[in-house]
């Protein structure tokens, strides 16, 4: 019992996957989803987060390496032995059954009777708010409630494991934030487990218990979104999710988990060194922009310097300002527009300043 | 700045009262009427072109198959007295006087044979019995002609129902195609009879004609349904060269692919010594000539045409639903029953319903390589609009095959009507 509490429920093991034979799209997958959680796998397009999926839905075999459900590895178990609820991210509402009978139809297939079947399904309709839609068609349904028969289908047979491919993507953006909202609750009721694939990093970071960010076949970080973002594990996943700024430059002194960068135009950073990187490395800084301060005196900051202001854009609760600064025209900074303490117009001269805590020095980049 | 805002939300006030004086229905109809005159005047070149190679020209086919002409149209003087003649016993002095006069008209405006073609149709043997008497009496013409002067000139004027006969073909409408194409017939005693069993033959031929075509088009949904399916699911290259399999047929003569068959299905054919030397069969099966050539023939002409519509169904069907469906919990075979098989119900209607119409028309290919057991109804359509020229018997039988074509299309209707609801 306790061995297997601690036991994930899915695990791929060295999970490779090739289409052509020649480029890996999953090129060496080690990933634990554990029981209850709600796990989201970002990434571009075409970083295999679909194959993924796929492969632990059983529409793909893996061309190496095992998928373990509860320990059994299900390689040669078909797609519907499987008991994976799957939502497709065009829904793939049966378009000559009514809504309930799509909802039933895992049920039905299950051979349970007809009135049971019935039954269970109103009830899962009336879990998404769409009861009095039992007998209408798909196609008379709008987007978002398609969405949520979609999901009422794939929560019926009570699977152990939902998949969700980028279930949200054709939804415009209120009903895709109602949406996000709608789903984490059901997760939070049922307590059924989720592996959610999106490339909108809003999405992971507002829905997950832990998001692994793809890229090139590879989890670049798989980490809970607070973590995630504070701590971006290497300059992908630093630049994917949000926004920040990146300093590139040479080590120059470590000491501890510290260095100081020697940036291309000579200003010396004091940064953390994530990357664990020696001197003469080089390496890429990043601040979050939300993270820099600014102001009309010399800030009292480990990293401070004389600025120019280039642009200042007003985005209502907060101002984002493009700053002349370390060598960089484009670097930038967020305000909240209640702490605005300087004169923000083109060409003002004022200081920045961040603080060590707040700069990385990751991996430069491969681009 | 005041007044002119004021002024402006009087004028919007006087507008708006303005439009409430017309209710919104009136409105709406008014602001459509321009476009709907816009969509009519762009069909109307095409109602137009239906209207006249298509609408009219069929109209006027199918009213043949009632209309008669010859008595009414050569012997008017005739054909009143015929109306007025009770049908009892043989005819008084009025009738047989006005109509020997017409005979020998006739003769003269030389129309005693479409007469006496018309007239035969009903009781053979009339074309010559009128011939003969209407050469006759325009060499001479009695005067005040009674029946004695008919008997005198064939005694078959003797016997009633050649004056039946000709009653009732004096109409300007008749019911004797139509009759005809249904093996019935009206007896001197003026009731609808079948006719004599040998020759009722239309509706036996009818009824072959449907089973040949429905089995035809059955096989034919059959065999096309997974070739239409590897088509819409292969890879785009193996879809491309099958493609073009399918679209060959199209490229050669119709004759010319029902003449390949002489020689395949033939005794000595390739068909029969492949069988033969498989050891399948001992002596050669008769298959040229017989059922078997016209069901493969027709197989082969309407494949074509239930393979693409139910390609273009099947390949608008996304893959994603059958992997729903498995990922629900069905196997394959039964997701492909409940949630593949009914989306390309379209598709199957649609194909099947043209295999059908288009099998009851063809005759060409059953006239090629069938037997005579195997003539279909427009077969015999054909042989009367083309040899024998009773138009109006060919007419007849084209009304038989048009209604049934259009029950049919009426039942296909209400089907998918109810599953177009369905899908939705
Ligand atoms: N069925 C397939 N056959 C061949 N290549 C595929 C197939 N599915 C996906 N790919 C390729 O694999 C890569 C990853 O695709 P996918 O897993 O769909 O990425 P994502 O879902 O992250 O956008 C892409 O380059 C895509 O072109
Ligand atoms: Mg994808």
């Amino acid at each position: 019992m306790t061995a297997q509490h601690t036991d994930p429920l899915v695990r791929f093991v060295d999970v490779q996957k090739t289409y052509d034979g020649e480029h890996l799209v999953v090129k060496k997958l080690n990933l634990d989803v554990e029981k209850g959680e709600f796990l989201t796998l970002l990434g571009p397009s075409g970083s295999g987060k679909s194959t993924c999926l796929m492969m632990l839905a059983g529409f793909e075999t893996p061309t190496h390496g095992d998928i373990l459900l509860q320990g059994q590895a299900i390689n040669n178990v078909p797609p519907h032995k499987r008991d994976i609820g799957v939502v497709f991210q065009n829904y793939a509402l049966f378009p000559h059954m009514t809504v309930a009978e799509n909802v039933a139809f895992p049920l039905t297939v299950r051979k349970v009777n007809q009135t049971d079947a019935k039954q269970q399904a109103i009830r899962a309709l009336e879990m998404v708010q769409l009861g009095e839609f039992a007998d209408r068609r798909p196609g008379q349904l709008s987007g978002g409630q398609q969405q949520r028969v979609a999901l009422a289908r794939s929560l019926v047979f009570e699977p152990q494991l939902v998949l969700m491919d980028e279930p949200l993507g054709a939804l415009d953006k209120k009903l895709r934030e109602q949406m996000q909202i709608e789903i984490k609750h059901i997760h939070e009721n049922l307590g059924v487990t989720m592996v959610f694939v999106t490339h909108d990093q809003d999405e992971a970071l507002t829905m997950s218990d832990r998001v692994a960010v793809f890229n090139d076949g590879i989890i670049q970080q798989i980490a809970p979104p607070a973590e995630l973002y504070e701590k971006p594990a290497n300059s992908f996943v630093a630049n994917f999710i949000g926004e920040t700024n990146m300093l590139f430059g040479e080590i120059t002194q470590t000491q501890g988990a510290e260095c100081d960068v020697m940036l291309s135009n000579g200003t010396s950073i004091k940064s953390q060194n994530i990357a664990g990187a020696s001197v003469g490395a080089k390496t890429g800084v990043s601040i979050r922009p939300e993270r820099v301060q600014l102001s009309d005196t010399m800030p009292d900051a480990a990293n401070a310097f004389e600025a120019t202001v280039v642009e200042t854009i007003y985005h209502g609760n907060h101002v984002r300002v493009a700053l002349d600064v370390v060598g960089q025209t484009d670097f930038r900074a967020m305000v909240r527009s209640g702490n605005i303490h300087a004169d923000l117009n083109p060409g003002h001269k004022l200081y920045v300043g961040f603080s060590q805590n707040d700069c990385r020095a990751l991996d430069p980049m491969a681009t | 700045m005041d007044t002119v805002s004021e002024n402006q939300s009087a004028q919007a006030d006087a507008l708006a009262q303005q439009g409430d004086d017309i209710p919104l229905k009136v409105k709406l109809k008014r602001a459509e009427r321009m476009k709907q005159f816009k969509a009519m005047a762009l069909i109307a070149p095409l109602f137009l072109f239906t209207l006249c190679v298509f609408a009219i020209p069929i109209g006027l086919m199918l009213w043949r198959s009632i209309d008669n002409p010859e008595v009414v149209d050569y012997m008017p003087d005739t054909a009143i007295e015929l109306e007025n003649w009770s049908g009892e016993g043989l005819p008084g002095a009025t009738l047989t006087n006005v109509f020997a006069k017409d005979l020998a008209a006739v003769y003269k405006m030389k129309k005693v044979s479409s007469v006496g073609k018309r007239l035969n149709y009903d009781v053979s043997g009339m074309r010559s019995l009128i011939s003969r008497t209407a050469r006759k009496f325009n060499r001479h013409l009695p005067e005040n002609a009674t029946i004695d002067d008919f008997i005198k000139a064939d005694s078959r004027w003797e016997d009633q129902r050649y004056w039946k006969a000709l009653k009732r073909a004096s109409g300007s409408l008749t019911p004797f195609y139509l009759l005809t194409a249904f093996d019935k017939q009206i007896n001197d005693q003026d009731q609808i009879v079948d006719v004599p069993e040998n020759q009722a033959i239309y509706v036996n031929i009818f009824w072959r004609t449907m089973w040949i075509a429905g089995v035809v088009t059955l096989a034919t949904v059959l065999i096309a349904f997974p070739i239409a399916y590897l088509l819409a699911n292969a890879s785009s290259k193996v879809s491309n060269l099958l493609m073009f399999c399918v679209l060959l047929p199209f490229w050669t003569s119709l004759l010319v692919r029902t003449s390949a068959w002489v020689v395949l299905l033939q005794k000595n054919g390739v068909i029969n010594s492949s069988l033969e030397a498989l050891g399948l069969i001992n002596e050669p099966i008769t298959l040229l000539f017989a059922r078997p050539a016209v069901y493969i023939g027709f197989l082969h002409l309407l494949l074509p045409f239930v393979i693409l519509p139910l390609f273009s169904v099947m390949k608008s069907i996304s893959p994603a639903y059958m992997r729903a469906a498995v990922s629900l919990g069905a196997h394959p075979a039964v997701a492909f029953v409940r949630v593949y098989l009914p989306q390309t119900l379209p598709g199957i209607g649609a194909g099947g319903i043209l295999a059908f119409i288009l099998a009851i028309g063809y005759y060409i290919t059953p006239a090629l390589i069938g037997g005579p057991q195997d003539q279909m109804l427009s077969y015999f359509i054909a042989h009367h609009a083309n040899s024998s020229l009773n138009w109006g018997l060919a007419s007849a039988l084209g009304l038989v095959l048009l209604a049934a074509t259009l029950v049919l299309f009426t039942i296909y209707n209400r089907l998918t009507g109810a599953s177009g609801v369905k899908m939705g």
